[in-house]
């Protein structure tokens, strides 16, 4: 076994890989046109968004805590940017992307500092701020949409990074959008095996009372998990903006059990202390390939709730007896 | 006590008090720790033990006027953070260590916490991680989980790291409740190690046999007082013991006494992996002790006569009728009761009432009429068993989580009584348990053998089985080795055939 920093790819992932591929193969089988480049290109583009509130989501989970309330949070950052750069009319993307930054820091921080002096449980404290940040933005915007984006803003969410013409004469082409994910991909991979910061929020998720009393500032690394969420919430919000080319309040917020999901399915333990972003990565990949699998199959939406549960609960289920398996070779005397 | 020249000197605290509201938990200690002692510390539940190492790492202040001289400097206000600069060290596996993280990341925790250190270099670490382990004389695999390893092995990452961290005293408490003789002699060669390297250990132990065999000085704690400090030489068990307990403590032997009918008859009992082919006879009256190394298989076999590990092949009768062993229901209808090893986890119900604990084997007795609880029964039944079994606690409506552990386990006893069993057996019942709590449950468990109980009593401490059981087995990899009467050997003789 290599060091936990330096491992890609742990048993979880292993797993992951395997059913990804099998998946693939069978669904290549129903309908050939899952294995085209254009539909490929088309499932990271629209993942992106998710991909990157699961890493945040992983951070927060690593921890030891939980959240919530990424969806408002992507929410409110992604109408203060739409309201501002369509009532000035703001024609750089970069100002464009920085603007929902500081709004999802801030809202993360209210979530850490929640969390810090009420001693109360996250998944409490965050479903609280869902539903307040949430509520807040309705009440003050009286849920109107945003629709006069600047053009730049749409031209940007056009690019392409990568053009590909397929034999049939069809051009497609890999969005720069999936590049945010990239970069939240290796930001987070980075963070949490090579910066100290990384270490102790794994370590605080494995026995924070050994981590209080090793020293962790607790507080401060509650808002550097929470704040991080925040932000990687705000970029998706940003992503999410651009692929929609609209801002509505009302399209984000529900989607929280397909983040939470992602990130279990990775390997992401509720309990704390485990996952890694390589299991996020995959988790959502395995989410995107089963639902886009049910489109091209045309089986009807409803049910693709159902296919997400069922997977949960069989991914959860196979790794609790597989930690129980472990638990109890150890403790034989 | 006091050792020549304060540079062999690494700790001295004179007139440590520590006063709770009424309570004096403390009262004018003095000690010394000498640089790369070791140094044990004995003593009775809340005779202070627990409240003076807290003095001294910084955790609790003591009351004004109490002097505390680190390294030869006076130290007027120690707080957790100055006694861990220092070189004070408490080493708590449950608390300090992360077992999601690797062995490498655990002993070099210090790197981690070093301020304004933002960037991991894993190279540092793995180093740093392999001289700590190295400074032990002990091999990890560095990348292996912590989770994963166990708590013998936990326990020196544990060890390693206060290392690490420059630590020149350690302090364990109760460093080897769970673990193998091996790991045990391990674990102690280790403390003489850290002795060559000037680390100073204190430990608080409740097994004086273990104290005995690695301590240079020994510290009796009682009633807050330390009654005495000893040079090794100059003490042994009995003096320690007395000394514990504040008066002439006798080492009993069992009465004998003749053996009534078999009440309980095991014939070939075998589960594979755990034991085989164990036959024994007990009878009604009799207390028989069950020896054995860890991993004899003891605590399967117990499991199994309480129906709860259903064996393979084998028989077992009950009063002449044949026992069926597949679920404790079972068992427990027969009339077998089982005290088990783990009482935190299987014996009692942490959070619930001493009440509560009791009637949870005999709801028939406080049921009322419509079938629901009688509160009023209940009551009476746990105030009865208070007095019976001589159990301190305030009311019966506490939870059991704030009884002292020896009085936990009289409520274990206790609830087990209700049902007048015929057998019972005991599984290591006085594990962790102070020297007096221990001397009431051996009072129980000799009046239930002379009201015609059968009782199995596994246990660990020879002292233990040659004082109150009449007869002995000895049991190794699953199999019963010797059997024998108990007035027919003495403790050495007894441990030798143990061990060899």
């Amino acid at each position: 076994m290599r060091a936990a920093g330096r491992k890609v790819l742990g048993r979880v992932e292993l797993y992951l890989v395997a059913v990804l591929v099998i998946l693939a193969v069978f669904l290549t089988a129903l309908n050939r046109r899952f294995l085209t480049l254009e539909n490929l290109f088309d499932l990271l583009a629209n993942y992106t968004f998710l991909g990157i509130m699961a890493l945040g989501e992983l951070v927060v989970l690593v921890s030891g805590g939980i959240d919530v309330s990424f969806t408002a949070i992507a929410t409110v950052a992604q109408y203060v940017m739409g309201w501002i750069i369509s009532t000035y009319q703001i024609g750089s993307v970069l100002v464009a992307f920085l603007i929902p930054l500081p709004v999802g820091i801030a809202l993360g921080l209210v979530n850490a500092g929640l969390v810090h002096l009420t001693q109360v449980h996250p998944v409490i404290i965050t479903i609280a701020t869902l539903n307040i940040f949430y509520g807040l933005l309705v009440f003050v915007t009286g849920g109107a949409w945003i629709y006069n984006l600047p053009a730049s803003f749409q031209a940007f969410a056009v690019t392409k990074i990568i053009r590909v013409v397929d034999r049939a004469g069809t051009p497609s082409g890999l969005s720069v959008l999936s590049l945010f994910w990239a970069g939240a991909i290796a930001l987070t991979w980075f963070i949490l095996t090579h910066l100290v910061v990384g270490r102790k929020v794994y370590a605080m998720g494995g026995n924070p009372e050994a981590a209080r009393r090793a020293g962790v500032r607790v507080p401060r690394l509650l808002a550097f998990v929470y704040g991080y969420m925040g932000f990687l919430a705000a970029v998706a919000g940003f992503v999410q903006a651009q692929l929609a080319q609209i801002v509505q309040p009302n399209a984000i917020v529900g989607r929280e059990l397909d983040v939470l999901a992602a990130a279990i399915l990775g390997g992401a333990s509720i309990s704390g202390g485990t996952g890694t972003v390589s299991g996020t990565v995959l988790g959502v990949l395995l989410v995107a390939v089963v639902t886009n699998g049910l489109i091209l199959t045309r089986v009807p939406s409803y049910w693709h709730n159902v296919a997400i549960g069922v997977i949960i609960a069989t991914a959860a289920g196979l790794m609790a007896s597989q930690r129980r398996r472990t638990t109890r070779a150890r403790g034989a005397s | 006590m006091t050792t020549a020249g304060s540079v062999d000197e690494f700790l001295v605290t004179r007139r440590v008090t520590k006063r709770y509201g009424g309570v004096l938990a403390l009262d004018a200690v003095d000690l010394t720790v000498g640089r790369g002692e070791i140094h044990c510390l004995v003593g009775q539940n809340g005779s202070g033990k627990s409240t003076f190492v807290k003095i001294i790492t910084g955790v609790v202040q003591p009351d004004p006027g109490a002097e505390i001289e680190i390294a030869g400097e006076r130290v007027p206000h120690l707080t957790p953070d100055e006694a861990l600069r220092r070189g004070i060290q408490v080493v708590h596996q449950e608390l300090s260590l992360f077992p999601n993280l690797t062995v490498a990341e655990n002993v070099a925790t210090a790197y981690f916490m070093e301020p304004g250190r933002r960037l991991v270099r894993w190279g540092d670490v793995r180093r740093l991680a392999a001289a700590g382990l190295d400074r032990i004389g002990v091999a990890l695999p560095l990348d292996a989980p912590l989770g994963a390893l166990p708590l013998a092995d936990r326990q020196l990452v544990a060890i390693a790291r206060a290392l690490a961290s420059d630590a020149k005293l350690i302090i364990m408490d109760e460093p080897t409740s769970s673990l193998t003789r091996r790991e045990v002699e391990r674990l102690m060669g280790v403390i003489r190690d850290l002795r060559e390297n000037g680390v100073a250990t204190l430990f608080i132990s409740h097994k004086l046999d273990e104290i005995l065999a690695v301590a240079q000085t020994v510290t009796v704690f009682r009633d807050g007082r330390t009654a005495g400090t000893f040079p090794r030489g100059e003490i042994d068990r009995r003096a320690l013991v007395c000394l514990m307990v504040g008066r002439e403590v006798s080492v009993s032997r069992p009465e004998p006494v003749a053996p009534g009918p078999a009440v309980l008859e095991v014939r070939h009992l075998t589960k594979r992996g755990e034991f085989a082919d164990v036959s024994l006879t007990l009878h009604a009256g009799e207390i028989l002790g069950v020896i054995g190394p860890l991993g004899s298989g003891r605590t399967e076999l117990a499991l199994a006569l309480f129906g709860m590990n259903p064996p393979d092949a084998g028989t077992a009768t009950l009063a002449g009728e044949p026992l069926a062993l597949h679920s404790s229901a079972d068992a427990i209808r027969a009339g077998i009761a089982l005290v088990p090893e783990d009482r935190l986890r299987q014996g009692v119900v942490l959070n619930q009432s001493i009440a509560n604990n009791l009637l949870l084997t005999a709801f028939d007795r406080v049921v009322g009429r419509l079938g629901l609880l009688s509160v009023r029964r209940r009551d009476a039944l746990a105030v009865a068993a208070l007095e019976a079994y001589n159990i301190k606690a305030p009311s019966a409506g506490v939870p059991v989580r704030v009884l002292s552990g020896g009085n936990q386990q009289k409520v274990v006893i206790a609830k087990w009584l209700e049902r007048r069993p015929k057998v019972l057996i005991l599984d290591c019942p006085t594990a962790g348990i102070d020297v007096s709590s221990k001397e009431h449950v051996y009072e129980i468990i000799r009046g239930l053998a002379r009201q015609g109980v059968g009782i199995l009593l596994i246990s660990d401490e020879i002292q233990e089985v040659l004082s109150i059981c009449h007869r002995i087995v000895i049991m190794k990899a699953g199999r019963i080795v010797a059997e024998f009467d108990s007035l027919a050997v003495d403790e050495g003789e007894l441990s030798r055939r143990v061990a060899g």
